[in-house]
């Protein structure tokens, strides 16, 4: 079976894990590879706990639903670890917001990093920002993508809005700052 | 063009709008409401109109009034809607006129839930509308297909003068993968017919479905059902990826149909060869490729998100050749891939 | 050598019409026919006939034609309008269509401010399914389905369908007519014509409701019913204005 990079972003409506696993997904299309982005979708997106997985593979994808084995888990709020940490192996790699999931988090094997994702976007001045932040664990632990592919898909998402590119590159730094 | 990355709802928009639609009409309803969205943010910057109607039969009715009057339409909902549309479905076959419909699919009956399904098999292919009819329906499994079959849609509404419809499910419609938007020019042409206001460069046109006479109306039906043979000969489609040597063939459409590929792959490693059957036209049904198998078949297993709906096809295809089996999941729980490699073992006598 | 005094209007085609002796949609059409002529419309018409007794008003009226689904036809005509913003499209309805099945849609497509023209024929019956009761039959009046007379209690009162559109605040135009007589046709024509010529205009919805007959439906004689119209429908559906934005009349103008 061809490798794939199976990824769960998960955290409250609005905490903007769908547009992160969007972003990822754009770096990974830019790269030539192949991706699915699938969100959780209707009334379990407003007020509770928004997902949606990323594949990334480098040939096709069959589903792209994931029930099990997650390679990468960004856990944005605690209801996230409750639902999906189960789904996560000893070699997965899970990144947490410790601003808001306080307690420890511990999965065997697997490489748990916590990020104090929504106090460093708060300091920054956009806590908002709080998800892009969390994109210092790709960064530093996971080689899918470098920071100039992440910026370059900012500059994407954002056409003609610079502003935006630099507080989200901003938020990402800070993160990068605090893992070192 | 290359690739962009979109949401299926939107992709389905965007070929649209490239094979020319110039009117939609719609409501809100989950999973397919990026479609109205696009459609109301897009569709009047390609010269379209954009109409948000009070109902779904509203909306298909719509649809009628465009397409009695020669214009480009579409119509999406989910399946109470569609459930709702069947009644001005009925009336565009009847009077002979092109439209898309989209039906994002999601799980019934009744209001049922927003998850994915595929329990609208009947309601797509056997109709819901009353009378003598069938539409092509097309089942998209990828966001590229889903364009393609999109902007086809329009052209084969146009050439047969029928509705068609897209059958996808809540998965595809809000799914994200790289896709190519259409370059092509579709294939429009003057419909003569048009009742559109220009009788001081014709004779009048009237569209109805209305045939008081029963000799008449026979012939009508009777026609239309020549046009349908034709459909059968040239538009079927089929992704049929059975090889000699395989021993069970796997059937399934839409976007299950991967989950499928997925379990073939582990099948394969576990030393069970299978195959994939995907019909891609629901209506006309490719029962010729179950007619054909490779003598190394032995099992037929349909993989549904239903209670088992295209079986019924499938074993009219089989004809009773081989054993055809079922595993579905309903209620908007979907199956993965190692279940259905479990089935599959179980049938073949478990693991080699 | 003979004179010509009156010649049937080019609006309408020359196929027989199919309604019963004695009924009022004939006249209707010749009414509406006339108006599309006079205001050299025709040839860029479409009519939009309903499900009842002028579902085939397309084989009567000289334009392209497109026959809906029951209470659809404001649904069909929007999406027609809509796509050919510079064509005429009516509709022609019956109660039975208009104001039962068919609320949902002519209330929206008044609402939406739809530039269409719909000519709603009262007669306060099920014409063609054979004399069943209407929203907008008269209290104790006797039809197949009120075989003891109308009851207001189950069946409510008889629905006031111009007064209830006249609400509607992007309404163009609303007027209550009858085809009972001469001098009430005279006027009735006028209506219908001043109806098409707001679309002509651009100026929106437009909607005359007429009064008409249904002697069989009735059991009346063709005269007795004429007659009915003016003892029995004219006072509980008062004619007059009921909504015209050129002259800001409303409901309590009511002539």
């Amino acid at each position: 079976m061809a490798t794939a990079t199976k990824i769960i972003f998960s955290g409250f409506g609005g905490q903007g894990v769908l547009t992160l696993g969007q972003v990822v997904a754009d770096i990974a299309l830019n790269q030539g590879k192949e991706v699915t982005w699938m969100p959780s979708y209707g009334a379990e997106m407003r007020g509770g706990t928004a997902n949606c997985s990323v594949i990334i593979s480098d040939s096709v994808i069959g589903s792209p639903i994931i029930l099990r084995n997650i390679d990468i888990l960004v856990a944005m709020n605690k209801p996230s670890i409750d639902k999906f940490l189960e789904k996560t192996s000893e070699d997965s790699k899970v990144f947490i917001n410790s601003s808001i999931v306080t307690d420890p988090v511990e999965k065997a094997g697997a490489e748990v990093l916590a990020i104090d994702a929504t106090n460093i976007a708060v300091s920054a001045g956009n806590a908002r920002a709080a998800n892009m932040v969390m994109m210092a664990g790709f960064l530093t632990k996971t080689g899918l993508f470098t920071i100039d592919e992440l910026e370059q898909a900012l500059t994407r998402r954002f056409a003609g809005k610079k502003e935006l590119v630099d507080v989200n590159m901003k938020a990402v730094k800070q993160g990068l700052e605090a893992l070192a | 063009m290359s690739k962009v990355l979109m949401k299926g709802n939107e992709a389905i928009c965007d070929a649209a709008i490239r094979a020319g639609c110039k009117a939609f009409f719609g409501y809100p309803i989950t999973p397919q409401n990026e479609v109205p969205e696009y459609m109301a943010k897009k569709l009047a910057d390609a010269g379209g109109v954009f109409v948000q109607a009070e109902s779904e039969t509203s909306a298909i009715n719509m649809v009628y009034g465009a397409a009695a009057a020669g214009v480009r339409v579409m119509t999406s909902s989910s399946s109470p809607g569609i459930a709702l549309k069947q009644e001005g479905i009925s009336y565009l076959v009847g009077a002979d006129l092109p439209c898309v419909i989209v039906s994002i699919s999601r799980a019934g009956p009744g209001l049922g839930g927003i998850l994915p399904g595929q329990g609208d098999y009947f309601q797509s292919t056997r109709g819901g509308g009353n009378g003598d009819y069938y539409l092509p329906v097309y089942a998209p499994f990828s966001i590229q297909e889903a364009m393609d079959l999109v902007f086809k849609a329009f052209d084969v509404a146009d050439e047969y003068r029928t509705p068609v419809m897209i059958l996808a499910d809540g998965m595809l419609g809000q799914m994200m993968e790289p896709c190519e938007p259409i370059a092509k020019k579709p294939n429009i042409t003057d419909h003569k017919w048009a009742a559109n206001g220009q009788a001081d460069k014709r004779d009048r046109n009237v569209v109805t479905s209305l045939s008081l006479k029963g000799e008449i109306l026979e012939e009508m039906v009777e026609r239309r059902f020549k046009t349908y043979e034709e459909i059968k000969t040239k538009e079927t489609m089929v992704d049929n990826r059975v090889q000699d040597g395989d021993e069970v063939a796997l059937v399934a459409y839409g976007t299950p149909s991967r989950i499928v590929l997925n379990a073939i792959e582990m099948l394969k490693e576990q030393g069970i060869k299978a195959g994939l059957i995907r019909p891609i036209t629901l209506w006309p049904f490719p029962y010729a490729d179950f007619q054909n198998l490779p003598s190394s078949v032995k099992n037929v297993v349909v993989c549904e998100l239903s209670m088992g709906q295209m079986v019924e096809d499938v074993r009219l295809g089989v004809n009773g050749k081989l054993p055809v089996h079922f595993y579905g999941r309903t209620g908007g729980m979907i199956f993965e891939p190692e279940e259905i490699a479990e089935q599959v073992k179980k049938i073949v006598g478990g693991g080699k | 050598m003979a004179k010509v005094v009156y010649e049937k209007s080019r609006g309408l085609t020359d196929n027989p019409l199919s309604y019963c002796p004695g009924c009022t949609h004939g006249i209707i059409h010749k009414l509406v026919a006339e108006s599309l002529v006079e205001l050299d419309i025709l040839e860029r018409t479409i009519a939009i006939a309903p499900v009842g007794c002028s579902v085939l008003g397309y084989d009567y009226f000289n334009c392209d034609g497109v026959q809906a689904s029951h209470g659809r036809a404001p649904a069909v005509a929007t999406g027609i309008k809509r796509t050919n913003p510079d064509k005429i499209v009516f509709t022609y309805q019956g109660d039975g269509d208009l104001a039962a099945i068919g609320t949902a849609e002519i209330v929206h497509a008044a609402h939406r401010g739809e530039n269409m023209t719909v000519f709603f024929v009262n007669n306060a019956i099920y014409g063609m399914t054979g004399g069943q009761m209407a929203p907008t039959t008269l209290i104790d009046m006797k039809t197949s389905t009120s075989p003891f007379g109308r009851q207001l209690e189950g069946t409510g009162q008889p629905i006031l369908v111009s007064e209830m559109l006249s609400q509607i605040p992007s309404v163009y135009y609303i007027e209550r007519v009858a085809a009972h007589d001469i001098p009430h046709l005279t006027k009735a024509k006028e209506a219908i014509k001043k109806a098409l010529q707001n679309q002509v205009d651009g100026k929106g919805f437009s909607m005359v409701e007429i009064l008409g007959t249904c002697p069989i439906g009735w059991a009346k004689t063709p005269a007795d019913a004429m007659e009915f119209v003016k003892e029995k429908m004219l006072p509980y559906y008062p004619l007059g204005v009921y909504a015209d934005k050129a002259s800001n009349a409303g409901q309590g103008e009511v002539k």
